[in-house]
């Protein structure tokens, strides 16, 4: 077992971790973790293969990992601030309790 | 495979496991804080120095704080007794296991080309710099823009309406 296919598991194990939550927690900020779980093990997955690939002087993993790094924290303020606003109006983060769309 | 390696993947894989399993949810962020530091110490050991410092900036330093903001704004400190878990817990840890599963044996199927690292690959920042002012600036301007995009609607989604006495 090379050494890259070593960290392409413990990134899948990270990315199950991060599902495994993201569909079983109750609370709402939970869930937006275990999404965050997931983009998390993607960017090991670009670093691993930037650093085991044929042409690391590009850089393109490492570029990828930054730009996705980025997106995943605006995705987090965006979610948070939903979740807030959410909060405001049903008075409760857990997911289950919140089982109407109007009024 | 390095002891470095397993200690890393080890610090990792518990502190997520803990982050997804425990009741407390500040205990969660915190278990979630040592998953991200693990992570960003597995980028640091593949060379990756500024990827893994922006981890540490970014994740633990500014999401991990984020997460507990809104904890302590929207959780009530009565302890509750009710499952954690939601109704179809069995289904989702169905799905997750099974997705491990495909993902594992296509690692474990697939002969990967390129076994041994470059010995010398490392992604110094100065390098990393001149690829964001040349290269990537398109991409890195729409990053900046996207950022405060959403930035001004998270405030926005987030501050408190005032009720319009109609």
């Amino acid at each position: 077992m090379s050494s890259l296919s070593s960290y392409l598991l413990v990134s899948a194990l990270i990315f199950s971790i991060g599902l495994a939550g993201a569909l079983t927690r109750r609370s709402a900020i939970l869930v937006l973790i275990g999404i965050e779980l997931m983009l998390n093990a993607a960017n090991l997955n670009f670093i691993a293969f930037w650093r085991y690939g044929p042409n690391p002087q590009a850089l393109t993993g490492v570029m990828f990992a930054i730009f996705s790094i980025g997106i995943a924290a605006a995705e987090a303020a965006v979610g948070l601030g939903i979740i807030l606003a959410v909060y405001r109006h049903s008075k409760t983060t857990e997911l289950d309790q919140m089982n109407s769309m109007k009024g | 495979m390095t002891a470095t390696f397993l200690i890393l993947a080890a610090i990792t894989i518990a502190g997520t496991v803990a982050a997804m399993a425990m009741r407390n949810l500040i205990h969660c962020v915190l278990a979630l804080t040592l998953g991200f530091a693990g992570l960003a110490a597995l980028y640091l050991q593949l060379g990756a120095q500024f990827v893994g410092l922006t981890q540490i900036l970014v994740y633990v330093g500014a999401v991990a704080i984020l997460a507990v903001f809104v904890i302590m704004m929207t959780q009530h400190p009565t302890q509750t007794t009710e499952s954690i878990f939601s109704s179809f817990w069995f289904s989702g840890s169905l799905i997750a296991a099974l997705v491990f599963a495909v993902l594992g044996w296509a690692i474990h199927s697939s002969r990967l080309p390129y076994g041994i690292a470059p010995p010398h690959a490392e992604a110094a920042v100065q390098p990393i710099g001149d690829a964001l002012m040349h290269k990537y600036v398109l991409p890195l301007e729409i990053m900046g823009l996207l950022l405060t995009a959403a930035l001004i609607g998270a405030v926005v989604l987030a501050i408190h309406e005032k009720r319009r006495s109609a």
